[in-house]
């Protein structure tokens, strides 16, 4: 009974507690299940009990699901948490997500698909134990370069305080642009550099300080290229006997991905195997669950149709809204789906196609 | 006297392509049509349907498209998404058109 482990819903409503509850009591792991209604009430629990998870509502009175993840992110950096929300809001998702939140289900859905949220459940509670990773906790398997990106792309204003041992640095991000870095005694580009070369280490957010003197002028992507080659050309002379080949070679793939996405001027690549031959990659993009979903769909309903209409070969599939268009394409035996801003110009088809082609070069 | 076509005939007939317009409404129910009256109404159903889908899986995967196009060999088909309906352009791409897909300015 030692063993088991607790998981605390947080919600206002008393409701949809003993839902969930009677959803957890049937994981495999047989969790200790503990409830609260108010964020005080959780703390509390928190704070007497070993909890392991939380699942945690984001509209709540007085103090609110994002306050309440910020408190806990400071004080218990181990907690792992996930948010349970009806707020189908995509900012909310990215302000969750720039929060640390390792995971963020629609209520809707995670009633829908009950199953897969058990799921994700017990895979979150199974990594309980493998403390060693690597990867800025808060994220599981997110490197600093992702980390920031993604504060950048939600357009959070905050500041990013990272810890790695007794060293600590600190990134101002205003309105999602890099405003200064301090780290191991420099300032600026040069300490944004240094913090880059950390490979594990845990963050929090702090609250934004509008006011902070600006010293990057650079934007993050154009900088983050920039630090990525200088520490790839330091590693490559000092560590060819490395210990880390395989972290190396990715690292230097994503660079090279990162590099593409940026000169072409694409919002992001998404990148999905065949169902069941392993995991969709993208770079620019935080909802690759959702979007992979689509896109396999897509790809299905698309050739499925072709096929009745004996219309010939699908060539790809475009779609618009107001924000971006989209570009879904095959290549291999990989289905690629690429997001460009509305004010993109050319041949938006054929710089999909070279954007894919370069995927796995 | 006939037996080629008796044995192939309705084997080797070629498929036309739909040309025209149709609206649909959110429950897939074909509106109105501009498409030649030859061409099977259950095909144009199968467009109807599938295109309904693939918007309303869109939605669902938090990224609405107002606008779809599925480019094939011979085949452009565009839906405008019209209040969980659709408005549907079926345009064969022949060698006669100059420009099928032109690039966006």
């Amino acid at each position: 009974m030692e063993n088991r482990n607790k998981i605390l819903v947080l919600d206002d409503d008393v409701d949809w507690l003993a839902l969930c509850r009677d959803l957890l009591v049937t994981l495999p792991s047989k969790p200790e299940i503990h409830t609260a209604n108010s964020a005080r009430r959780a703390l509390t629990i928190i704070e007497t009990e070993k909890i392991r998870l939380l699942i945690c509502d984001l509209k709540m009175p007085r103090i609110d699901g994002l306050q309440m993840l910020a408190i806990v992110r400071r004080r218990f950096p181990e907690l792992r948490t996930i948010v349970l929300s009806a707020l189908e809001d995509e900012e909310f998702r990215s302000r969750a997500y720039a929060l640390g939140v390792d995971l963020f289900w629609l209520k809707t859905e995670m009633q829908r698909n009950s199953k897969l949220f058990n799921e994700c459940l017990e895979s979150l509670l199974g990594r309980a134990d493998r403390e060693g990773d690597t990867g800025f906790r808060g994220i599981q398997s997110k490197s600093l370069m992702d980390i920031i990106q993604m504060e950048c792309l939600s357009r959070s204003s905050t500041v990013l305080r990272i810890t790695r041992g007794p060293l600590v640095a600190k990134l101002w991000i205003q309105d999602g642009e890099l405003f200064d870095a301090e780290c191991e005694g420099a300032r600026g580009e040069v300490a944004f550099q240094r913090l880059l070369a950390w490979k594990s280490g845990s963050f929090e957010n702090l609250p934004a300080e509008p006011r902070h003197e600006r010293t990057i002028n650079k934007s993050v992507n154009a900088l983050l290229l920039e630090s990525a080659q200088t520490l790839d050309e330091n590693a490559g002379a000092a560590t060819a006997a490395s210990a880390e080949p395989l972290e190396s070679l990715t690292h230097r793939k994503t660079i090279w991905k990162l590099s593409q996405l940026t000169r072409e001027g694409a919002d992001f690549i998404l990148a999905v195997p065949p169902e069941g031959q392993g995991e969709p990659d993208a770079i620019g993009t935080q909802s690759i669950a959702s979007t992979a979903h689509w896109t396999r769909k897509a790809d299905e309903i698309a050739h499925r149709l072709g096929d009745k209409l004996e219309a010939g070969p699908l060539s790809h599939v475009s779609g618009q809204n107001l924000e971006r268009t989209v570009i879904l394409l095959s290549r291999g035996d990989k289905t690629f789906l690429v997001g460009w801003p509305t004010d993109a110009t050319g041949n938006l088809t054929e710089k999909s196609r070279k954007l894919a082609a370069s995927w796995d070069s | 006297m006939g037996l080629l076509k008796k044995l192939f005939g309705s084997l080797a007939a070629v498929q036309q392509l739909p040309s025209g317009t149709i609206t649909v409404d959110r429950d897939g129910r074909i509106l109105s049509s501009t498409v030649s009256s030859t061409y099977p109404k259950p095909l144009l159903q199968t467009i109807a349907r599938d295109v309904l889908e693939l918007l309303r899986e869109a939605r669902a995967s938090q990224m609405p498209l107002a606008e779809v196009s599925l480019h094939y060999g011979s085949l452009r088909i565009t839906a405008r998404e019209l209040r969980g309906g659709a408005i549907i352009f079926l345009l064969p791409q022949t060698a006669l058109l100059p420009t099928p897909n032109p690039p966006r300015p």
